[in-house]
């Protein structure tokens, strides 16, 4: 074959490909390359949607790390959600998955009931939840006034708004469970039977059989709750805005965070700033610091072996 | 008749203290892991439960702590489609969903195609690239996105802005495909090649037919990510009620039923209603695409 044919060959191939990637490449470039320059850009202008840009150097960014009073809380909050949500999350799914492996009777059942809470769109389970959870008429409170225990203010009291998220959160473990219950059906027959024979107590298969087998899952589940825990939006959002009584339509503006900034989270304040306070340059700076995080969180998960890639490999 | 003598006799040894206590040892643990069992599984249904009693209740027992209705409304249901804007939000939701679903789906294939069977430099950035996008926020882009969309193109007040960007390819979407076509072996596609099919017609003839689990799983993520999205429809709807999606209308319920909770619970019935079904429809391929990637839609 001349090198005429071979490198014809060759353009058409590289045309080959860039004609199946097209949609995305252009998707890439125009909603995000482009919108992402755009956010550095905006970082640094002041902006308000009507008179036009203007320089402002680094007032953007020391308004939201020295004034802007909802960012602090915020990143604490953020930092309790992965601390304790995320934690909690993966330790129920695990439980459940275990759990799940072993129920021999009625499998099919109890499977599609774990899991059906996770389908529940985010809007309406957190509704569901506001109601459940209401100190005044909720059934929870009810229940649990019967039972003589005390009973919560959950989405109204600040120190219980982020258990009351996290009650949410592990009613939708679905997702976790599947992936735990394939995992836990991976683990080799023979380690176990061999643990057996070597007089292995449960707790002890457990520790030296199952969890070094499941640990890359393990870790792939706590990396991508972190993420999931950057992107928390709706649910804290609808919490708030139902257990203050403010909604939309209604004429008044909903500050993010009822009850007392508890369940404010970074994402909330780009909204919060872009589109509440007509202030984009500081929503940009906020985008920014979401963008990092993000990107630092999905660095560690492509590292790990090929994290993500890989379980779905499997 | 003599099916009897057919078999002989076998002699069973009495069991022994030690086969008997295993025995009862594993009886105990079969009950002891369905307690468990039935435990979680209230902890999950109860929610669904009660939210649909109090759906039924009467406006004067809604506002009382009392769990099971007295009177069974179901006209509360038809109340709820009565409320103005109801169906629209169901129109705007099928829109959103069904022709983001249709155009995500088309524009993802090629795509995910070219990233897992293709050779070529940059792939693995590429693949990263996809992966970035697909963990990134949204809110990250929001600002030059609604700026781009409201101020130069003047789409704000409608789901245009959200549905436009899916004939470009999704993220997810992309990932997941590439997931399962990797797992198709060459052999099928250098097969078609030396039967002279070119790429295209090697990629609709061969390779969807077999992926078509994996587009299953795909079309439901992406529905139920529309039928779920809230964010979005907040930006670019909110203005114009007339193009509110279900999950977006459904928290007005609770404004305009003020402490009602009755209708507020009936309407978030009808909302998890489809999902629930459409799951119940397509399970297995929801739960190969959870296993896939082990990403939430």
């Amino acid at each position: 074959m001349s090198t005429y044919t071979l490198r014809a060959k060759h353009r058409r191939s590289t045309l080959r490909t860039l004609a199946f990637l097209s949609p995305w490449l252009i998707g890439f470039a125009v909603f995000f390359a482009y919108p992402l320059l755009s956010t550095v850009y905006f970082s640094f202008m002041h902006y308000d949607g009507f008179k036009p840009p203007s320089w402002s150097g680094t007032k953007n960014w020391t308004y939201v790390f020295a004034h802007y009073p909802f960012f602090w809380p915020a990143l604490r909050n953020t930092l309790w959600l992965v601390a304790i949500m995320v934690t909690l999350r993966v330790a129920f799914g695990l439980g459940v998955g275990l759990l799940i492996t072993r129920i021999k009777t009625a499998t099919g059942v109890f499977r599609t009931l774990f899991y059906l809470p996770y389908l529940a769109p985010p809007v309406a389970a957190t509704m569901a939840f506001a109601f459940l959870l209401n100190p005044g008429t909720g059934p929870v409170n009810s229940l649990l006034e019967k039972a003589g225990l005390p009973t919560p203010g959950w989405f109204n009291d600040p120190a219980w708004s982020k258990p009351a998220l996290t009650l949410l959160a592990l009613w939708g473990i679905g997702d976790l469970m599947v992936i735990f219950m394939a995992a836990l059906l991976d683990v080799p027959k023979e380690q176990y039977e061999a643990a057996e024979l070597d007089g292995a107590t449960p707790w002890q298969r457990f520790r030296y059989v199952t969890l070094p087998n499941i640990s890359p899952i393990v870790m792939f589940a706590v990396v991508t709750g972190v993420i999931q825990t950057m992107q928390y939006y709706t649910q804290p959002l609808i919490a708030g805005k139902v257990a203050s009584g403010v909604i939309q339509g209604a004429g008044t503006q909903f500050e993010p965070g009822y009850p007392d900034k508890s369940t404010l989270t970074l994402p909330q304040l780009v909204y919060n700033l872009g589109f509440q306070r007509f202030d984009y340059g500081s929503a940009c700076v906020v985008a920014l610091i979401l963008f990092v995080l993000s990107m630092a969180f999905t660095a560690l998960l492509m590292r790990r072996r090929g994290g993500l890639i890989q379980a779905g490999d499997r | 008749m003599t099916q009897v003598l057919d078999k002989p006799l076998e002699w069973k040894a009495p069991p022994s203290p030690a086969e008997r206590t295993a025995h009862r040892r594993a009886l105990l643990e079969w009950v002891a892991i369905h307690s468990v069992g039935i435990a979680a599984a209230l902890f999950f249904t109860l929610p669904f439960v009660f939210v649909l009693l109090t759906s039924l209740m009467s406006d004067s027992q809604a506002l009382s702590r009392d769990l099971i209705p007295h009177t069974w409304e179901w006209g509360n249901y038809a109340k709820v489609f009565d409320t103005p804007g109801f169906l629209t939000w169901w129109k705007n939701t099928l829109l959103y969903a069904g022709l983001g679903t249709v155009l995500t789906v088309v524009s993802s294939i090629p795509v995910a195609y070219a990233l897992a069977k293709f050779r070529f430099r940059g792939r693995n950035l590429a693949l990263m690239l996809v992966i970035s996008m697909m963990m990134l926020p949204p809110q990250v882009v929001i600002i030059p996105m609604y700026l781009f969309w409201a101020k130069q193109l003047d789409l704000s007040g409608t789901l245009w802005p959200l549905i436009i960007p899916m004939a470009f390819g999704d993220a997810f979407s992309i990932f997941l495909l590439r997931q399962f076509l990797t797992t198709i072996p060459d052999e099928y596609l250098d097969a078609a090649r030396v039967d002279g099919c070119g790429d295209l017609r090697t990629l609709l003839k061969v390779v969807l037919p077999m992926a078509r689990p994996g587009i299953a799983a795909v079309a439901l993520f992406q529905f139920f990510y529309a039928w779920n999205d809230y964010f979005g429809p907040q930006i670019y709807a909110s203005e114009n009620p007339g193009a509110w999606t279900l999950s977006y209308g459904l928290e007005s319920f609770k404004g305009a039923h003020h402490t009602d909770w009755n209708l507020t619970m009936a309407a978030t019935v009808l909302v998890m209603a489809p999902v629930i079904l459409v799951f119940f429809f397509a399970q297995k391929a929801f739960v190969e695409g959870v296993t896939l990637t082990g990403v939430k839609g």
